[in-house]
């Protein structure tokens, strides 16, 4: 069974391998420009967000903060590994990890200053962006969602506020809490990626 | 109460049983439905009478005329009891949690065969014509219609699996077995050959949509489970359909060659690809159809029935898979056709397809009673013995064997608990009956064999499984339906998801099934969509289509809920928007357009309640109470003023509270609320935005009176609770921070928390100094 893993994680991640290169014009580092010349992404109304979350420091999992300009074919793996379905046969306590490391990727996509909170004006950013292909009735109508998105983390949340209490922002706890419908840890998964980068990491360092 | 409805229950049973039987008698009631016409036609036909030529009849102040009224009279009456007994079943609460309500509606049908055959008249059979033609229907289109076509398209490949390799292994696996024990037993059975078997394996081995919805509604497991097992039964009609006709055909032949196989293999397709573009031209059509409808609204529910059944019959002609089509022709035209019609159609068409579908569903569970009581019977048994078994091992071997390979593609896995609510879930029902039925009895000598047996694994599977799966789904733990609503930031992440995903897939270079159907999406909304929906909806995302739902929902629900009667609540602050809004100089805040006829839809939810409301609501301006502060409305003030402090204290016990935070932006009364408390219009330095929200508190339901209010009011920025407060009885408006003059300190208590409260009602609370009390207050 191990094995079995060990040759398929070979074979997609030479295929990653080949998709980066490929990108890259056979670089050693991918930057933002060379996502943008992608095709198929440029009718993704949230292509920028996906873009800028290959370069966000907080997505390499090494504790870092900011973004780069440039990332190897680790972090480029490591963005991947995201969206790597959970193995079948895990804890519940390991897919509780999964679940929030995903859920984390998403906070980090909208929490674009990295105050720990999803402010409403971030929010609102989220909804138009996502909305951005509507005209003129999404973006004002976006305002409204988010709003009342907003809202309703609030009173998910926190319950009852007095009136001049004051909601700051959307905290990764508060995230978690009205994501919990969706099951993320299977719902955030690309069928390709089937394989384990842990893996990856031992063989490339041996 | 409850002791008397039981037995109301049964007198009025007994009596419509009597009135069954009577009907249920032909002769009865022809002769003197002959007796009764000469009787009517007596001037006519006085010649052909000859004792009566010559002495003059009274004249008939009363007669009988039965024949005339016979068919529909005994259609009523079995529809009429089938929905006693609906009604009946469900007044015993213990009864009904116990057991199925098809079990109930079967043992009802075995009665009321029984008390038929008692009396010495032949029951009446469930006939396939009209089992197929018009009991079936109602309930396929239903299913179809509401069909979770997010959760039926994820597990497709799952759910084809089990119904085109689980039913064809079936038919097999009983079929051949079945045979050998025919050839085994000896004497009586040896003369069923391979044929009339595979034919026989494969009427049963489908799994009957009628039977599984009618048990698993009432269970609630989770929506996988449900979809899977649901799906394979509508799935496998196709299946049923192709093998039903082939060995129909080659039984009187005898043999089948490799070329029938093949041909077998290609009707396959034909029938259900078939079936399903029919569907779906046929719900395209309606789709179409509904774009023009908003000037009838009333015919709108009869096109998307029609068009559906035309679909039915359609691929009924063409021994296409009906079902399918059905269920393709409800799919297809759903989300154009609710974007086209009114809310109350889309009400109508909801309401009448659950009831013909329940009551189709009664029927035929009763029927099915009433065909076992009549027969014909041969009971063999070993045959009958054998085929349960077979039907049970297979179902049971089928699926772990098809769930050990479907594992290998699937995400989310199937695990044993999974499986074995869905192999113990693969229930029989009327389908299979009606097929059996409908076999000739020169192909199939033994027919009455095998409705005999089909008939006991119906009841089997109905009863013991129908009535044990129910505990066992307790036992055993199996997840249940999540009732939770859906909220707008799912909604709003399940997009973004599937934009993620896609994005993904797009930088991975892999066209993965995201990729697709986001194409998909895009072709829809690009081109069909256009087409097919009626003005300005058709460009309307998916998230705002969702929002405007929610919204209209819960204006529904405030209007619905406000009743006119209960008094304007002050609504206790729970969040509103200035908790949320960042502090920030005001700002030009561009009203959404909607659309005039989503204006005109919420304005007139809105107005036919607060009309009532409004009345009331005049007697209590400033104006009038300041004239005659002795009139009858000042007792009334207090009366209200208790009233409220009472609805005070219970609502601060409440602590589950919906916030609605943007009202429909263009009613008439948030509208005026809105520019009223616009700070620019007030010149107020307030930091907050002024955004009215409506609250609505679930279980102390808002009013529209303080909508209303805010109507009424909102002109000129006033505050909105003096009116409700017998605030006329000062001429100085309330503010927050002045103290109250003309007031006891008693209804200062009450006022402080009230006005704190409204304040977020109609936002913000402004200085006293603001207002301009010589402003009237209504216009």
């Amino acid at each position: 069974m191990g094995l079995e893993q060990n040759e398929v994680s070979l074979e997609q991640i030479a295929i990653l391998h080949n998709r980066f290169k490929q990108l890259s014009q056979n670089e050693e580092t991918l930057r933002r420009d060379d996502l943008k010349t992608i095709q198929d992404l440029e009718s993704n109304p949230i292509r920028y967000q996906i873009i800028e979350a290959f370069f966000d420091r907080r997505n390499f999992q090494k504790d870092g903060v900011g973004s780069v300009e440039e990332i190897g074919f680790e972090e480029f793996l490591t963005v991947m590994s995201y969206f790597r379905a959970p193995a079948h046969h895990i804890t519940e306590e390991q897919r509780e990890e999964i679940r929030r490391a995903k859920l984390r990727f998403l906070f980090n996509m909208h929490d674009t200053d990295n105050d720990g909170t999803i402010t409403l004006e971030e929010y609102r950013h989220v909804v138009e962006e996502l909305l951005s292909r509507s005209g003129a009735l999404g973006r004002e109508t976006a305002k409204g969602i988010a709003d009342a998105a907003m809202l309703e983390v609030a009173s998910i949340s926190v319950g009852p506020m007095a009136p001049d209490e004051f909601y700051e922002g959307i905290t990764f706890e508060h995230f978690l809490k009205i994501l919990k419908g969706i099951e993320i840890e299977t719902r955030m998964h690309i069928r390709f990626l089937n394989m384990d980068t842990a893996v990856f990491c031992k063989q490339h360092s041996v | 109460g409850q002791i008397i409805s039981p037995v109301m229950e049964l007198k009025m049973f007994l009596l419509v049983l009597g009135l069954l039987v009577g009907t249920g008698s032909p002769d009865m009631g022809s002769s003197q439905g002959k007796c009764s016409e000469s009787l009517v036609q007596g001037p006519q036909t006085q010649e052909n009478r000859t004792h009566t030529t010559h002495s003059k009849k009274p004249f008939p102040v009363l007669s009988f005329g039965y024949d005339y009224v016979r068919l529909p009279f005994e259609i009523s009456l079995w529809v009429l009891l089938a929905s006693l007994m609906k009604l009946g079943f469900h007044l015993m609460p213990r009864l009904s949690s116990i057991v199925p309500e098809s079990c109930l509606l079967i043992v009802v049908g075995l009665l009321v065969g029984g008390l038929i055959k008692l009396v010495g008249e032949a029951p009446p059979v469930l006939e396939s014509n009209i089992f197929f033609l018009y009991l079936l229907p109602p309930i396929i289109l239903d299913a179809g219609y509401f069909l979770p076509i997010r959760q039926f398209t994820e597990n497709l490949g799952t759910i084809l699996m089990f119904a085109v390799v689980g039913t064809l292994w079936n038919a097999f696996f009983v079929g051949g077995l079945l045979y050998g024990v025919c050839q085994l037993e000896g004497h009586r059975l040896v003369t069923v050959d391979l044929l009339s078997c595979l034919l026989f394996g494969s009427i049963i081995s489908a799994v009957d949509p009628v039977a599984v919805l009618a048990v698993f509604e009432e269970i609630h497991i989770n929506e996988l489970l449900h979809i899977l097992v649901f799906g394979e039964s509508l799935l496998n009609d196709a299946v049923t359909v192709v093998l039903y006709h082939l060995f129909e055909e080659f039984s009187s032949v005898g043999t089948i060659t490799v070329t029938d196989v093949l041909l077998g293999i290609v009707c396959f397709l034909v029938v259900s690809l078939g079936g399903i573009v029919v569907g779906a031209i046929y719900g395209i059509l309606a789709a179409f159809t509904s774009r023009f409808t908003s000037h009838t609204r009333v015919i709108e529910p009869l096109f998307v029935f029609l068009y559906s059944y035309m679909a039915y019959l359609s691929a009924e002609v063409f021994h296409l898979s009906g079902i399918m089509a059905l269920i393709a022709c409800g799919a297809v035209m759903r989300p154009y056709v609710e974007a086209n019609i009114s809310h109350k159609s889309h009400t109508t068409i909801k309401y009448f397809l659950k009831m013909w579908s329940s009551v189709s569903d009664t029927l035929i569970f009763i029927f099915l009673g009433v065909s076992t009581v009549a027969g014909p019977h041969e009971w063999n048994w070993i045959f009958v013995v054998a085929t349960l078994i077979f039907c049970l091992v297979a179902r049971v071997l089928g699926v772990v064997g098809l769930t050990f390979v479907i594992n290998k593609f699937r995400i989310v896995k199937l695990t044993s608990k999974d499986q074995f609510i869905i192999a113990y879930g693969g229930l029989r029902g009327a389908i299979a009956f009606s097929l059996v039925y409908l076999l000739n009895t020169d192909h199939f000598p033994k027919r009455n064999m095998f409705l005999t047996a089909i008939i006991t694994v119906i009841f089997f599977t109905v009863f013991v499984q129908g009535m044990t799966i129910r505990p066992l789904v307790d036992l055993l733990a199996v997840k249940k339906k999540q009732e939770t609503k859906r909220s707008i930031n799912e909604e709003i992440h399940t997009q973004f998801l599937d934009h993620l995903l896609t994005g993904i897939e797009d930088i991975c270079g892999h066209y993965g099934h995201h990729h697709w159907k986001d194409k998909l999406n895009r072709f829809n909304k690009k081109y069909v969509k256009k087409c097919l929906i009626a003005g300005e909806r058709s460009k309307e995302p998916q998230l705002i289509a969702f929002y405007h739902k929610m919204e209209m929902k819960q204006a529904i629900e405030l209007v619905e809920s406000g009743g006119g009667s209960k008094l304007p609540s002050a609504m206790p602050s729970t969040v509103s928007m200035q908790n949320i809004q960042p502090k920030k100089p005001p700002q030009d805040r561009a009203l959404p357009q909607l659309s005039k006829a989503r204006e005109e839809e919420i304005r007139k939810i809105l107005r036919t309640n607060l009309q009532r409301t409004r009345q009331r609501l005049r007697s209590y301006n400033r104006h009038t109470l300041i004239a005659d502060p002795y009139e009858d409305g000042w007792n009334e003030i207090l009366i209200k003023r208790k009233k409220m402090k009472e609805l005070e204290k219970k609502i601060s016990q409440m602590n589950n509270y919906l916030t609605v935070p943007a009202p429909p932006p263009d009613s008439p009364t948030i509208a005026r609320a809105r520019l009223a408390s616009d700070p620019q219009a007030w010149g107020l330095k307030s930091a907050t935005e002024s955004i009215p929200s409506i609250k609505v508190d679930l279980a102390s339901p808002q009013s529209p009176e303080s909508v209303n209010i805010v109507d009424e009011i909102g002109m000129k920025g006033s505050q909105p609770k003096v009116s409700e407060e017998g605030g006329g009885l000062t001429m100085k408006v309330p503010s927050p921070t002045k103290p109250r003059k003309d007031q006891t300190t008693d209804e200062d208590n009450d006022k402080e928390p009230q006005q704190r409260l409204m304040r977020c009602l109609s936002d913000p609370g402004p200085a006293a100094e603001e207002e301009d009390e010589d402003e009237p207050f209504l216009h």
